[in-house]
């Protein structure tokens, strides 16, 4: 071995040598490439939904009680505040996304997962979660209620 | 020995040997000893865990028979599985309770095994392969879990899956790859479904071989400090007298298990509804309660850091450095007492068993 790497000529085993390894990457690489590829998940279209009317009726939901909805294939929470307001918050927790709720004996939003709390503007004010909720803008049209992103 | 190998054999036997070598494996089931200490009752756990898995492979196989992995049919299969099939409530709930089962054995093998720093040279392999193992069984408990598509897995997952997306850069990806998508939905199901009975049993079949194989080369270890009374040292052949001992604590582990699975068989709960609140007193498996008890405790920030952020990378330092203790105890490698990391041992042990004991008592929604 030693005399050929002193060899300046390529010598016919160097020339194997190369094309064998060469090859094999090539089969590797045509091999992994489509596995890794396949393994990723196609990106689904993000939802461009801007708002959405409920099926809810302003008259189903009590003062100080929450209802999930589905916003754009995500969870969101209406609220009616003890004092007959309506507010809509992304109900994903900022902690690990689990699904809050309105917890009437404490009068705001609390998620079951690691015990976060969050007040009637979405403020996160206890618990682990890091920021406060994406808050919607709730509008009442003739008995509908119309969900939509704020600005 | 020597009575033995002139003892007279059978047609078959002597068939046999010519083709499959049956002498040489008597040989090596003759040569295998256990070394007898008063800590000998820590060598059962091993076994006992090889055979809780051959009981989850066997259970899962018949499991695999009526289970549908789609959001649509998931729950409703498994709700026919244990209300028609007749003993289908049997075959999952010993699935699901000899998987609780083997993790408690394996955890108590574990620490057995660094309490009795079996893990010393030249049987680090041994260690890699078994800490392996347990990843490799916390994967089958994650994934498996989330199977019957209920709402407390739901959630579990749903929490489970995001604390890898908190890591920094790669997060979001490894994210996705795991949930087949940006939420917890069917595409997820059918990916762990796909995890749990085929990526998992095949790694863990190389695992496990490499890890049986490390075990037959070297034997079991005798504990340093057995070792440094020295004395006489007493043996005991592995083939019959270990062998019969090990059948008796598997007769027990079937025992135990049926009896858990009569009296307590498992139960499915409420199909699971993303567009519903988490329910309260949400919970992971109790192998997991520790981690998702920190992760209650820990304030929303740190020093600028998210809080997760830094009880994810807490637990994966600490995983970490449980993985390497053979290269980082090196007075029990040099075979000098290592009071360091018997003291480590035992703390890591007391913060899992704190930290699990406040999980199921202390208020959910405190």
């Amino acid at each position: 071995m030693a005399e050929e790497n002193t060899n300046p000529e390529p010598s016919r085993r160097n020339f194997l040598n190369w094309f064998l390894n060469t090859s094999g990457g090539a089969f590797l690489l045509a091999v992994f490439y489509p596995v890794s590829r396949y393994l990723i998940p196609p990106e689904a279209a993000e939802s461009s939904t801007g708002s959405v009317t409920l099926a809810l009726k302003p008259d189903d939901v009590k003062a100080n009680t929450g209802q999930i909805f589905k916003f754009a294939n995500r969870p969101a929470i209406l609220v009616r505040t003890a004092g007959g307001e309506l507010r809509a918050f992304s109900a994903v927790c900022t902690h690990l996304s689990c699904t809050v709720q309105y917890r009437g004996d404490i009068g705001h939003i609390w998620c079951a997962c690691h015990n976060g709390h969050f007040d009637l503007n979405g403020q996160n004010i206890a618990g682990p979660p890091p920021r406060p909720l994406d808050a919607f803008v709730v509008n009442v049209r003739s008995n509908q209620i119309v969900v939509s992103r704020s600005a | 020995m020597a009575a033995d190998a002139t003892k007279p054999r059978g047609k078959l036997w002597s068939w046999l040997d010519e083709r499959v070598g049956l002498a040489d494996l008597e040989k090596l089931a003759k040569k295998k000893q256990i070394p007898v200490h008063r800590h000998m009752v820590w060598y059962y756990l091993g076994g006992m865990t090889l055979f809780l898995f051959v009981i989850q492979v066997m259970s899962g196989i018949l499991l695999l028979l009526y289970y549908r992995p789609s959001a649509e049919e998931a729950y409703e299969s498994v709700q026919f599985l244990m209300a028609e099939v007749q003993f289908g409530w049997l075959v999952r709930s010993i699935h699901a309770w000899s998987s609780n089962l083997m993790i408690f054995t394996l955890f108590v093998h574990l620490f057995s095994v660094l309490m009795l720093k079996a893990y010393r040279p030249p049987r680090e392999i041994t260690w890699f392969s078994g800490m392996g193992l347990l990843g490799l069984a916390l994967g089958f408990g994650f994934t498996g879990y989330l199977l019957p598509w209920n709402e407390l897995a739901f959630f579990a997952t749903k929490v489970g899956t995001e604390i890898p997306g908190v890591i920094p850069l790669v997060g979001p990806f490894f994210r996705r790859l795991l949930r087949g998508g940006d939420e917890v939905t069917g595409a997820t199901l059918t990916r762990f479904y796909g995890i749990h009975v085929a990526i998992l049993p095949a790694l863990t079949m190389l695992a496990l071989g490499l890890h049986l194989f490390m075990v037959q080369k070297h034997g079991m270890s005798t504990p340093p400090g057995v070792e440094r009374q020295g004395g006489e040292k007493r043996v005991m052949p592995f083939f019959p007298n270990f062998f019969l001992r090990d059948l008796v604590g598997w007769l027990s582990a079937v025992a135990a298990l049926a009896a858990l699975a009569a009296y307590f068989p498992v139960e499915l709960g409420q199909k699971a509804d993303p567009f519903q609140p988490a329910p309260i007193g949400i919970k992971p498996e109790w192998y997991f309660m520790f981690m998702f008890q920190t992760l209650k405790y820990l304030p929303a920030e740190i020093l600028w850091i998210e809080g997760e952020i830094l009880g994810v990378l807490g637990f994966g330092l600490g995983g970490l450095f449980l993985l390497m203790v053979p290269f980082l105890d090196r007075r029990t490698a040099r075979g000098e007492p290592s009071q360091l990391f018997a003291w480590i041992g035992i703390g890591i042990i007391g913060y899992i068993l704190v930290l699990t004991y406040l999980g199921y008592t202390v208020s959910p929604t405190k």
